[in-house]
C-alpha cells in the first residue's frame, strides 16, 4: 500500500474522534470540521516526512486545534504557536493531549457526533447523509452517487441539515447515563439506516458501499462501548446480513432468495464475527429488538442448508420481537417462518389482518402470492403478484416477480382453464 | 528453534481496508509465506476477528467474565490455545477447565478470521529440539 492510501485509510479512521473532540472544544461543526480539514493537509505534509504519529487521532485533534487557534492569533498579531513539524511523533505535548484526551472523552465525542446527526427535525435521508459527510468523511460526490441525487441538490441538503442541526441546542457537557442509553439508542436505529440504504442497493456500488460504512461506524461504537449488547447485536445482525452479499445476487443482477442462496459464497469470516457476537449480547440476558432479530439472522447462518433450518424458534423469536417492537412487517416476517411450521394455510390466516395497513407494501404481495401459489390457487397468486410488481422498488425486486408470474402463466395457458 | 511472530496494527484501519487494498496486502503476504513454507520454516498463521468480538476470561475465584479484549498491561503474552469449539459457552467452558488446572491471570477468547495450517514439516522440527 502507497503512503497516501496508508495516510488516507488512517485519516478516515481516526475522523470520527477527532472531529468529535474538535466540535467538543470549538462547540461549532463548521469551526471543527475546517479545523479538521486543516489538521488533514499538515498530515499530508508531515506524515510522509516524519511518519506516522502513534496515535493519528490524537495528533489531529492537536494540530487541528493549534490550526484554529493560531489563525485567532495571527489575525490579533500575536506569537504564534510552533508548528506541528517540531511535534514529531509522541512528542511531549502530544502525549499530554492523548492522556488528556482520555477514552471517555472519545467515547461521548463519538456519540456526540454521531448523535447530532439524528436530530429529530431531520428526515432519515437527511440524518444519513450527514453521517455520512461529517463522521465518515465521503465527499459531497460520493453521498450524491448512492442517492442518485445530483451533486448540487445534495450539497444542499446536507447543507440545510447542518443549519438544523446548528440551530439545535447540542449537548456538551458530559451526558449522564439515561441520556447516553437514549443517544446510544438514537445512533444505532440511524447506523441500521445506513446500512440498509446499502443493502437496499441493489446494483448501484456506490450505495451498497454504505454496509461497509455502517459496519464501520457500529464496530467503533461497540469498540467504545465494549458491554453494551443491543450494540453487539446490531453489528452481529449487519455482519451476517452483509456476509450473504456474494450469494444475493446471480449473474444478471436478479435477486437470489435466501433459500436458493449458493451458502458457501456467505463470507465465512464476517459470519463467525456475527455469531461471536450474538452469543457475547445474549450472555447479557437483556434481550433487545437488534439481538433478536441477529439471532434469527444466525440461525439461518448457522444452517448448513435451508432444510436444516430451526423455523420453531426462528417463529419463537419473531413472536419474542412482536412483543419488543409490535409492527405489522414483523407479522410479516413471522408468517414466513409459520408457513414453514404450519403450512402455508396458517401462514395466510396470519397475514390476512394485515391486507389493510400493507395495503401499499411489496412484501405483503409478494408473500401472498409466494403462499397461494404454494397451494395451487394460481388466480389470487397471480392477483397478488401483480399487485406486488406494481410496488417493487427495485428492478430486481419487480425481475423477481415477474418469475413467477411468467411461470404462472406458462403453467397455466396450455391446459390450466380448460381443464376446469 | 521455533518463533511466535505477533502481529499489532490499528485494527480500525486493517478491518476497513477495502477490496483492492486487502488484496494487494495479502497478496504480498502469501509470496513471503511461499517462500517460508517452501523452505519448511512455516508453522501455523491466523488471522484474528476485531477485538469488539473478543470476551475475556478473567481466572479469579469466582472467574470473570468481561467483554472486550484483555487490557490489562501488568501481566504478559505467555502463550496461545487454538481450539475448534461450537459457540462462546463452549469456548468459556475451555478456559475454565484450562484455567482450573493453571489458576491466575486471563485468557482473551477472540474468535479467528483465517487459519492457515502451514507447513507442518516446521512443526515437527522444532519438536525434535525443543
Amino acid at each position: 500500500m502507497s503512503d497516501l492510501a496508508w495516510i488516507n485509510a488512517a485519516i478516515s479512521a481516526a475522523r470520527p474522534q477527532a472531529v468529535g473532540a474538535l466540535l467538543r472544544y470549538f462547540r461549532d461543526l463548521d469551526t471543527a470540521e475546517e479545523a479538521f480539514q486543516d489538521a488533514c493537509l499538515r498530515a499530508l505534509n508531515n506524515w510522509p516526512k516524519n511518519g506516522p504519529p502513534r496515535d493519528p487521532a490524537a495528533w489531529l485533534i492537536m494540530v487541528g486545534r493549534n490550526a484554529a487557534l493560531d489563525g485567532v492569533r495571527k489575525r490579533s498579531r500575536q506569537t504564534e504557536l510552533p508548528s506541528e513539524d517540531l511535534l514529531s511523533d509522541l512528542d511531549d505535548a502530544e502525549e499530554r493531549v492523548a492522556d488528556r484526551i482520555d477514552a471517555a472523552d472519545y467515547r461521548d465525542d463519538v456519540l456526540r457526533l454521531l448523535f447530532i446527526c439524528c436530530h429529530p427535525d431531520l428526515p432519515a435521508t437527511q440524518q444519513i447523509a450527514l453521517a455520512l459527510r461529517i463522521v465518515s468523511g465521503l465527499s459531497v460526490k460520493q453521498i450524491a452517487r448512492a442517492f442518485l441525487v445530483s451533486e448540487a441538490a445534495m450539497e444542499q441538503r446536507i447543507t440545510r441539515a447542518k443549519r438544523i442541526v446548528a440551530e439545535g441546542d447540542a449537548e456538551f457537557e458530559t451526558p449522564g447515563p439515561v441520556e447516553r442509553a437514549e443517544r446510544l439508542a438514537a445512533v444505532a436505529a440511524m447506523l441500521y439506516l445506513v446500512f440498509n440504504e446499502g443493502y437496499s442497493a441493489g446494483d448501484n456500488p456506490a450505495r451498497a458501499q454504505l454496509c461497509g460504512e455502517a459496519i464501520r461506524l457500529t464496530r467503533l461504537l461497540l469498540r467504545l462501548y465494549q458491554t453494551e449488547p443491543e450494540i453487539m447485536g446490531l453489528l452481529a445482525l449487519m455482519l451476517v446480513q452483509h456476509a450473504r452479499t456474494p450469494a444475493r445476487f446471480d449473474a444478471d443482477g436478479q435477486i437470489v432468495l435466501l433459500d436458493d442462496q449458493d451458502r458457501s459464497l456467505w463470507i465465512g469470516p464476517m459470519v463467525n464475527e456475527g455469531l461471536a457476537l450474538i452469543d457475547k449480547a445474549m450472555r447479557h440476558r437483556r434481550p433487545g429488538a437488534y439481538q433478536v432479530q441477529a439471532a434469527i439472522a444466525a440461525l439461518h447462518a448457522r444452517a448448513p442448508t435451508p432444510a436444516q433450518t430451526d423455523w420453531p424458534q426462528i417463529d419463537r423469536l419473531y413472536a419474542a420481537l412482536e412483543r419488543l417492537t409490535p409492527s405489522p412487517v414483523i407479522t410479516l416476517n413471522r408468517a414466513v417462518a409459520v408457513s414453514k411450521v404450519a403450512g402455508p394455510e396458517a401462514a395466510l390466516e396470519m397475514i390476512a389482518p394485515l391486507a389493510d395497513r400493507l395495503s401499499g407494501y411489496f412484501h405483503f404481495h409478494g408473500l401472498t402470492g409466494a403462499l397461494n401459489l404454494e397451494l395451487g390457487r394460481h388466480r389470487e397468486a397471480r392477483v397478488a403478484f401483480d399487485r406486488a410488481i406494481a410496488l417493487a422498488n427495485t428492478a430486481a425486486e419487480a425481475a423477481h416477480i415477474r418469475q413467477h408470474l411468467d411461470r404462472l402463466a406458462h403453467d397455466h395457458a396450455p391446459a390450466g382453464g380448460a381443464a376446469k | 528453534m521455533l518463533y511466535a511472530l505477533l502481529c499489532y496494527n490499528d485494527e480500525d484501519v486493517v478491518w476497513a481496508w477495502d477490496k483492492a487494498q486487502e488484496a494487494e496486502v495479502m497478496g504480498r503476504l502469501a509470496v513471503v509465506r511461499a517462500r517460508l513454507a517452501k523452505a519448511g520454516k512455516l508453522g501455523p498463521s491466523l488471522r484474528l476477528l476485531p477485538t469488539t468480538a473478543a470476551t475475556t476470561f478473567r481466572k479469579s475465584d469466582p472467574p470473570l467474565v468481561i467483554d472486550g479484549p484483555f487490557a490489562e498491561t501488568k501481566e504478559q503474552l505467555l502463550g496461545i490455545y487454538i481450539i475448534d469449539v461450537a459457540d462462546l459457552d463452549e469456548a468459556l467452558a475451555v478456559a475454565k477447565d484450562l484455567g482450573d488446572a493453571n489458576p491466575g491471570g486471563a485468557y482473551e477468547i477472540r474468535p479467528l478470521a483465517l487459519y492457515n495450517e502451514g507447513s507442518r514439516d516446521a512443526v515437527a522440527k522444532g519438536a525434535v529440539t525443543a
